[in-house]
């Protein structure tokens, strides 16, 4: 009996349930901003719980392949640089992590969710960085990509998001251009060192492309994240923008992208680009890419290696609060 | 009218039993004569360490000149369901702003 008068409950929306629907909508509808206190669909809260998570967990996954390189660094500059660009990463984790707690949901659960596998991040961060020209291709491509996807999102309507955004754009733009600088330099160097940046440009050039998500056919979550100004633009609107980016900027670093089929098209206003590899895509998001296991493994034991400093710290609070007390 | 801000009760995560730290609120003065602004949140098991962590989080690029950081559970805010009739009393009242007053236009210093 109980049970079905629940069911009942939840069929029919409250009447408080119903004012804050319209009050909502009437907020999306003037492109207006939901806050953390505001009633909103659960729906609503559970997309950017999904989306604003995965993308503190890739920020977080992502020190990885540049952490590997600080100690190869070629100078005390590029590990000064490098160095500052991995601790940002993990600024940019901790601000998205802060936002996603707004939402009513732990930093403990997201985190658990990582460490167990259940939480998705970015399949770009399982491709190995093989040569110290990837600090380079990474900067430029696949930061390039991220911030063409970010900077639409500084206008999310989830107020915590777009502000997590803005802080995070504004310092992607140095990681782009360490990037850009550092393949610039190879490829105003030796012969072998110019092959290098080439090199990492044809790896990284495709899984960055990727980094947008699968194409507007294959994309079903996409059109109700844009019905709630959540999304700005379309997977493939944002990915033919960036490779009409780099294909120009290609030309100053005097190297190729590895796709033949660029081209604009003046009908659509879009830049069109060789067929994606899809299935490698879905295989890596699976966790059947080149380096999730490792990945997942380093996360795991830096969570534990880092236990004894949380307790330690958790214990110090503890002892000086008690004396504070009896003072 | 006023309750609690509706901050996230840390429960410690799942299998662990271990107490998290708690969320503290960052507020970040950007220069000498503005105000702290609120910049985002950050855990940390004390006060010293919560300002310390604000610090790396928050000023990485000379972002600011002092900080704030306060409990998040001691943050009072008016209550966000009463939100229309709460601030009602300032509409419908123009005469307080200087625009309000029209006959005046263009007499000069005024």
């Amino acid at each position: 009996m109980a049970v079905q008068t629940q069911a009942t409950l939840q069929a029919v929306p409250s009447a408080e349930d119903e004012a804050g629907q319209a009050y909502f909508d009437k907020i999306i509808a003037e492109d207006s901003r939901i806050e953390p206190a505001d009633w909103m669909p659960e729906k609503y809260r559970k997309t950017l719980v999904r989306q604003m998570s995965q993308h503190a967990h890739s920020e977080i996954i992502g020190m990885q392949p540049e952490a590997n390189w600080i100690t190869r660094a070629p100078s005390l500059k590029r590990k000064a640089i490098l160095m500052a660009k991995v601790q940002d990463e993990a600024g940019h984790g901790l601000y998205l992590y802060s936002a996603t707690e707004t939402l009513g949901t732990p930093r403990d659960v997201l985190n658990q969710q990582l460490l167990e596998g259940k939480a998705k991040y970015s399949s770009i961060f399982n491709y190995p960085a093989n040569s110290w020209a990837d600090m380079g291709a990474i900067g430029w491509l696949v930061d390039g990509a991220a911030i063409a996807n970010q900077v639409p999102l500084c206008r999310a309507s989830y107020g915590p998001y777009g502000r997590a955004m803005v802080r995070i754009c504004k310092e992607e733009s140095f990681h782009q251009r360490q990037g850009f600088e550092i393949l610039l330099e190879l490829s105003n160097g030796t012969p072998a060192q110019k092959q290098m940046a080439q090199d990492a440009v044809n790896r990284f050039y495709a899984p960055a492309l990727m980094m947008f998500g699968p194409t507007d056919t294959d994309s079903p979550n996409s059109q109700q994240s844009m019905a709630w100004n959540i999304k700005r633009f379309s997977n493939d609107e944002l990915r033919s923008r960036f490779v009409g980016m780099i294909q120009e900027q290609v030309k100053v670093l005097g190297l190729t992208l590895p796709d033949d089929k660029i081209r604009y098209n003046e009908e659509t206003g879009m830049w069109e680009h060789g067929e994606l590899d899809w299935d490698e895509f879905h295989e890596v998001l699976a966790g059947r890419g080149p380096c999730n296991a490792q990945r997942m493994e380093r996360r795991r034991e830096a969570h534990e290696n880092g236990a004894w400093v949380r307790e330690a710290a958790a214990a110090y609070a503890e002892k000086k609060a008690q004396k504070a007390q009896v003072a | 009218m006023a309750k609690p801000v509706e901050t996230v009760e840390t429960p410690a995560a799942e299998g662990h039993g271990k107490q998290t730290w708690p969320l503290w609120e960052v507020f970040v003065r950007s220069s000498r004569g503005l105000s702290h602004v609120h910049a985002g949140s950050l855990h940390a098991p004390d006060a010293e360490m919560a300002v310390r962590n604000a610090r790396d989080l928050y000023t990485r690029r000379n972002e600011g000149v002092s900080l704030w950081v306060v409990p998040a559970s001691a943050i009072v805010a008016s209550d966000p369901d009463a939100k229309d009739e709460f601030f009602e009393s300032p509409k419908g009242k123009d005469y307080r702003h200087a625009t309000y007053y029209t006959k005046s236009e263009g007499v000069k210093h005024l």
